[in-house]
């Protein structure tokens, strides 16, 4: 299962409905070994296509390094379809390297639904998996914030396919 | 002459885990020939059977992507650090045309 922070999808969101009808791309790092994304680096789309997403080698190497340094690990590698389903396609499971990380895609074939799904791409093999998104609470907040209308923590099961 | 090559998560299996291993060589294939003597394996998942780069890695020597240094041909100086990335890329396209677009860009690269 995946568990990200909502504010992080809804960044994650933003960057792909802005970027659209391009593809938009990014990484969430997070300290290695924890399986927590934490960190969102929006990448560029070097190939601005709308069918095709490709990071640039030199940002990549960069933000690597960047990861390296801060003790971190892509967790989540995402991207978006623009006019077909969030599943992965075959370009994406042939070129899927991070075998530790959730491969979230988001389609933004529909102007006001949130189509979000998340996949685990291993030796050429897709495995969906749950997606949590967690409401941004701060531990510290005063108690009342944590007994509002709207529910805590979203679940996405997966679909049928 | 020690090169110093950093090695990403999906080709741990060829070094025992090690994230970091030295290999020598005067240029990019000949280090990758060196490190495949120790690491049985490993040259094939980054060059083709045609004998160029791989499209889903990305070489580095130093801080230059060696696509743009003559790829295999890259000359390499003692000290230098060479990082192997997996190169992120995908998308809703099909593959026959990703791939025409990969040999499109190795053309581009190679000229």
């Amino acid at each position: 299962m995946l568990s990200i922070d909502r504010s992080i999808i809804d960044a994650i969101v933003a960057h792909a409905r802005r970027d659209h009808p391009d593809e938009a791309c990014g990484v969430v790092a997070g300290p290695a070994g924890s399986d927590t994304p934490t960190r969102l680096i929006p990448m560029d789309n070097a190939a601005r296509s709308m069918t095709f997403y490709e990071f640039d080698s030199m940002e990549q190497l960069r933000v690597w390094r960047e990861m390296d340094d801060r003790d971190e690990e892509p967790v989540v590698i995402y991207h978006s379809h623009t006019a077909t389903e969030a599943y992965p396609s075959r370009t994406d499971v042939s070129f899927a390297g991070e075998p530790g990380a959730h491969y979230l895609l988001v389609s933004t074939r529909e102007p006001d639904t949130e189509e979000i799904r998340s996949f685990r791409i291993v030796d050429g093999v897709v495995t969906e998996e749950p997606v949590e998104i967690v409401a941004a609470v701060d531990p510290h907040a005063v108690q009342s914030y944590m007994f509002g209308q709207s529910p805590a923590t979203v679940d996405y099961e997966c679909s049928d396919r | 002459m020690a090169i110093e090559v950093r090695i990403p998560t999906i080709l741990r299996s060829y070094t025992g885990g090690a994230k970091v291993v030295e290999g020598s060589g005067d240029t990019l294939g000949d280090l990758l020939a060196d490190l495949d003597s120790r690491h049985g394996g490993l040259r094939a998942r980054l060059v083709t059977d045609a004998g160029a780069l791989h499209r889903f890695v990305n070489v580095y020597v130093n801080d230059e992507d060696v696509r743009f240094l003559g790829a295999l041909d890259a000359k390499l100086n003692d000290g230098d650090s060479v990082t192997i990335l997996p190169a992120v890329a995908g998308g809703a396209f099909g593959f026959a045309a990703a791939a025409a677009i990969a040999g499109h860009r190795a053309a581009v690269a190679a000229r």
